[in-house]
């Protein structure tokens, strides 16, 4: 049934395109990081328009395809004169699709700052720009890391949709060595196979990244806890 | 003049494959329910080899796309002599996709629900079908509503991707107004708004479900 000498001649091919999956995959993540970031930032800002724009796109984002969304940019984008390669629109399209939801992590861990900090940094004279670069963000983000782990492993599972523009990820690679040889079995098993390891063993580092913080976290909580809170 | 009733003439076909996601998307959630439940509590069977069984089938279909595991349906299991109609593929696949992750939720919303409710059930006599049926399944189901919102969001957007083994729903439909008219930027423009009207009155309900059960947690 499965013809293991058939799956290895087109291994190359397909290692060639997890490397183009990977690629997608950490390229897409620094984008979604970044808007997620922004949109973020504008949804805190005191302008009450960007607050509902940032909003309205995360609403529409989060409402819509991804691979609509693809087609969009894939399509449209070029015959506004907007020449990009394919690989770096699908990086674009999921670094906007997963920052939309990323937006909601860095909300999730801005909001988890006590207040007292936001003051001493006021009363100290911070401005905005030093405040949350000096104060709120290096507070806001280790925390959020866990949950962001979560969504690069969701991201890495979107890859495959990037071959439906052309994309030769390994998705796109077994397409092609499906279409080429009229054989299915083995090109989508072996891609199958190659991105449930991957992503199996992503999780399986999220986690103990999850474990080590949360052990980080409270071996700092100790020292600082005040008289007569221990054990009595 | 043209311009403005451009738009208007790609709507009734577009139309029609909407209907078919729609379609797509309530049938599929049912098979999707119903499973969650299945897998959630076979995930608790007293036998080990079903609770094994459920945490591969939770890993496997959680951990690849359901892209890889839509074209598995579609071009693998015919060469092994099971062969089902496009649109029960991808009911059949998107449904196993989407009952990994409810099951998660359901089983999530289950364990919620403390261990002091089910001794006052047991206290006043319930059996177990009982205490089930009227004292943890209620409260686990408004837990479990907004997160099941929010999949059925999910399964909306995932029907998009069945575009690729020939069905002809809102994407699929908007990819042949393209090759039939050359109107990229129109259609793909009309296709995200469709979705969008059908998944944000869905996000909204969500967003009001998650106000309830924030309230009746308190």
């Amino acid at each position: 049934m499965f013809d293991f000498a058939f799956a290895w001649s087109f291994l190359p091919e397909m290692l060639k395109g997890l490397r183009i999956t990977v690629i997608a995959t950490l390229g897409g993540f620094a984008v979604a990081l970044l808007v997620g970031l922004g949109l973020e930032l504008m949804r805190r800002g005191r302008s009450k328009a960007l607050r509902r724009i940032a909003q309205g796109w995360i609403s529409f984002i989060r409402c819509t395809p991804l691979l609509v969304q693809l087609y969009f940019v894939f399509y449209v984008a070029p015959k506004w004169g907007l020449r990009i390669d394919a690989l770096t629109t699908g990086i674009l399209c999921l670094g906007i699709h997963i920052g939309a939801y990323v937006a909601e992590v860095y909300r999730a861990g801005i909001d988890a700052v006590p207040p007292g900090q936001w003051d001493a940094g006021r009363a100290l004279g911070l401005g905005p720009v030093a405040l949350w670069r000096a104060v709120i963000l290096p507070q806001a983000l280790p925390p959020a890391i866990p949950p962001l782990g979560n969504y690069l492993i969701g991201l890495f599972k979107e890859t495959p949709l990037l071959a439906a523009i052309t994309v030769l990820d390994v998705f796109g690679a077994a397409n092609n060595i499906a279409g080429r040889t009229f054989r299915y079995n083995e090109p989508y098993t072996v891609a199958a196979v190659l991105l449930l390891v991957v992503s199996l063993l992503a999780a399986w580092a999220v986690r103990r990244i999850e474990r080590r913080m949360t052990l980080h976290r409270t071996g700092r909580a100790l020292p600082s806890a005040g008289p007569g809170s221990g054990p009595v | 003049m043209e311009a403005l009733l451009g738009p208007l003439e790609l709507l009734p076909q577009l139309l029609r494959g909407a209907r078919i996601t729609l379609q797509l998307t309530l049938l599929t959630a049912v098979l999707a329910f119903f499973l969650s439940f299945a897998v959630a509590f076979a995930r608790n069977a007293p036998w080990k080899w079903l609770r094994y069984a459920t945490v591969a089938y939770v890993e496997i279909f959680r951990g690849t796309s359901a892209l890889v595991q839509l074209f598995f349906l579609f071009f693998i299991l015919p060469a092994y002599g099971l062969s089902l109609p496009p649109m029960l593929t991808a009911i059949v696949a998107l449904g196993l996709n989407m009952s990994a992750y409810g099951s998660e939720i359901v089983r999530g919303a289950i364990a919620t629900v403390g261990q002091d409710q089910r001794d006052a059930a047991r206290a006043l006599g319930l059996t177990r079908v009982q205490t089930w049926r009227t004292v943890i399944l209620p409260q686990a189901m408004v837990v479990a509503l907004p997160s099941f919102g929010n999949l059925l969001i999910e399964l909306l957007k995932a029907t998009s991707l069945v575009s690729l083994i020939t069905i002809t729903e809102l994407t699929f439909a908007g990819r042949q107004m393209v090759v039939t008219t050359g109107r990229d930027f129109e259609v793909w423009a009309l296709v995200l708004v469709l979705y969008f009207a059908m998944a944000w009155p869905l996000s909204l309900l969500v967003a009001r479900a998650e106000a309830r059960a924030a309230r009746f947690r308190r």
